[in-house]
């Protein structure tokens, strides 16, 4: 077996035993990265040097017995989440040569734990949209079929955990650039409840629906990354108080007597037949081990979708009014005075989808509109969180599709934005309602992988992780690998 | 909603209006093209209508967090020569831009 195929977990084994150091282990992703990096392009910036520098940081932890499961393993950050002295351009031109001077709360976590920053990950620009083609600079190709989108936006995350560019990536998802992407490329990926992970250095794009997550090989890594990540954070006003349990110890292989939903809404039309036969199948396998599975209805699921593009698109233009071309990134030049230097910079520095987005976001909050829609996205986020708690009272999770298709091709959806967005409708409504939810894989259609969401309450990781824990014990979908 | 209202973002005038207000230099293709794609997403929105929410609060997000409140600790501030190193333009460790207010 390569090295690079390993799990977080496997490779934590093997350096705590002393048979291979984190310099070995890195040399190894950089080498894997140098070979298949030109077909998959999951990375916007890779810094060999910076990561042998951490390496032998890790290295120096290991010998000194100081180890914890994160220890030495290489990892790629989505870049929007900043990193000290070390670029990070949320893929848009507007911030192309910006370096922060301070690191994002979870990566200051990873570097007291000695995890290795080998680069940043591809992603839509800003976080806006499901296919990673909104980047800047280059779309990143699924490495199932190189023809064909990773998911977004966190694309970058998924394909390198998928092409073992690295052992784990951090995304974040706002509307299901965490899930989706993960489901698309046949790894595990974790939205967190609001506020489990501090957003501190994430670059806002929708500040209520916001969150950084885990993207892993399986289960068992997301435990370890997200118990290393979620902490109370003071410096993030929306970060929940109070201690985190120690997710590992959620790795428990039984569901026996857990009350799993099928919410009917999730399935039928517009969910492809193969992918709602493999999620099924898979809600099958979880009863065969003595859960409870019923189906359920979530009625306002059909409303979620238009709740979603009015908060976010109007949290986006007030978060993005602060580039102006004075502070940092980029500034257009040729300019008479102020105003026209405003308009000239985020004209040229935003892509077409940021644009659209904040010309959206201010439509529906301008005045005369507001009322009409921003207010009654907020009033019906209040009804769809309800029922989500109701429909809780009663189960213990839910079982759903995570994307209603597997990977589309390339540029299929570029020019209608609105096909695009229908793409997220199973992934949606948990950040609207702020709850935690993970995407496990669960199947194949024509060689392409089939992710399987599970959706809990509020601070419910524990449980998500078991039912998952316990899927993984029973099938290998998570452990094929794509050849490249 | 009244139906005028709804068609008025159809309107070029409107689009005009909301693109200074984002304050984004547009090019007339660029417009031309969201005119029609934003008045396809507001159609979306339509649906929202349907739902009775009279007597429903509105959520800013998904969790009961209220306004959080902390002691006032000053911290050590970032050096200023960092901050502006990543500033297109500086002067004399201030931010440069163009002139605000122009004679005539």
């Amino acid at each position: 077996m390569e090295i690079f195929s390993l799990t977080v977990r496997e490779a934590g084994e093997l350096l705590k035993n002393r048979e291979i150091s984190s310099k070995d282990l890195t040399q190894s992703f950089l080498r894997r990265i140098e070979s298949i990096e030109p077909m998959v392009r999951s990375f916007i910036t890779i810094d060999p040097k910076v990561a042998l520098h951490h390496a032998e940081k890790a290295d120096q932890l290991i010998k000194r017995n100081e180890m914890t499961p994160l220890t030495g393993i290489p990892i790629q950050v989505k870049d929007l989440i900043c990193t000290k002295e070390f670029p990070t351009t949320c893929a848009s031109k507007m911030l192309e040569g910006f370096v922060p001077i301070y690191d994002a709360t979870v990566i200051e976590q990873l570097n007291q734990t000695g995890a290795v920053l080998i680069g940043k990950g591809n992603m839509d620009e800003f976080a806006m949209g499901s296919s990673t083609e909104n980047s800047a600079f280059h779309p990143t190709h699924n490495p199932w079929d190189l023809t064909r989108v990773p998911g977004g936006s966190s694309g970058g995350g998924a394909a390198a955990v998928a092409a073992s560019e690295c052992l784990f990536a951090l995304g974040s998802d706002s509307g299901g650039s965490i899930r989706q992407p993960a489901a698309l490329c046949g790894v595990t990926g974790m939205k967190p409840t609001y506020g489990l992970v501090s957003r501190f250095g994430l670059i806002a794009f929708a500040s209520s629906l916001d969150q950084i997550g885990p993207i892993t090989k399986n289960v068992e890594d997301t435990a370890l990354v997200l118990s290393t990540i979620s902490n109370y954070d003071p410096r993030d006003s929306t970060s929940i108080q109070g201690e985190r349990p120690n997710y590992a110890k959620s790795l428990v292989n039984d569901v026996k007597g857990l009350r799993l939903g099928l919410p009917r809404e999730y399935f039928g039309e517009g969910v492809a037949p193969e992918v709602e036969k493999a999620v099924k199948d898979a809600a099958a396998i979880l009863e065969r081990e003595g859960a409870v599975v019923e189906e359920c209805s979530l009625p306002l699921t059909r409303y979620a979708l238009a709740v979603y593009y009015i908060i976010a698109p109007s949290e986006c233009s007030a978060n993005l009014a602060r580039y102006d071309g004075v502070k940092y990134g980029f500034s257009a030049k040729e300019a008479r005075n102020v105003w026209e230097a405003l308009e000239e910079t985020r004209g040229q520095g935003f892509g077409s989808e940021v644009k659209r987005r904040i010309m959206l976001g201010t439509y529906a909050l301008s005045s005369g509109y507001y009322d009409d829609y921003y207010l009654k996205a907020l009033k019906v986020r209040s009804m769809i969180k309800s029922e989500f708690d109701n429909i809780f009272s009663n189960f213990d999770a839910l079982i759903t599709p995570t994307s209603p298709t597997v990977a589309f091709e390339l540029g299929s959806k570029t020019e209608d934005p609105v096909t695009m967005y229908r793409s997220d409708f199973c992934t949606i409504p948990v950040n609207i309602a702020g709850i935690p939810s993970m995407s496990v894989p669960c199947g194949f259609s024509e060689g392409l992988p089939i992710g399987m969401q599970l959706i809990g309450k509020a601070l419910s990781e524990d449980t998500l992780i078991r039912i998952g824990y316990t899927y993984q014990q029973l099938t290998d979908w998570h452990s094929r690998n794509p050849k490249l | 909603m009244d139906k005028d209202r709804k068609d008025r973002l159809v309107a070029r005038e409107e689009i005009l209006h909301l693109a200074s207000l984002c304050r984004v230099a547009f090019s007339n293709d660029e417009l031309e093209k969201l005119q029609t794609q934003l008045q396809d997403i507001l159609k979306q929105f339509e649906v929202l209508e349907e739902l009775d929410t009279e007597n429903v609060l509105p959520a800013s997000h998904g969790l009961g967090i209220t306004t959080v409140m902390r002691e006032d600790c000053p911290g050590e501030p970032y050096p200023k020569e960092k901050i502006l190193a990543n500033a297109p333009q500086s002067h004399d460790n201030y931010l440069r831009v163009l002139p605000v207010l122009e004679e005539n």
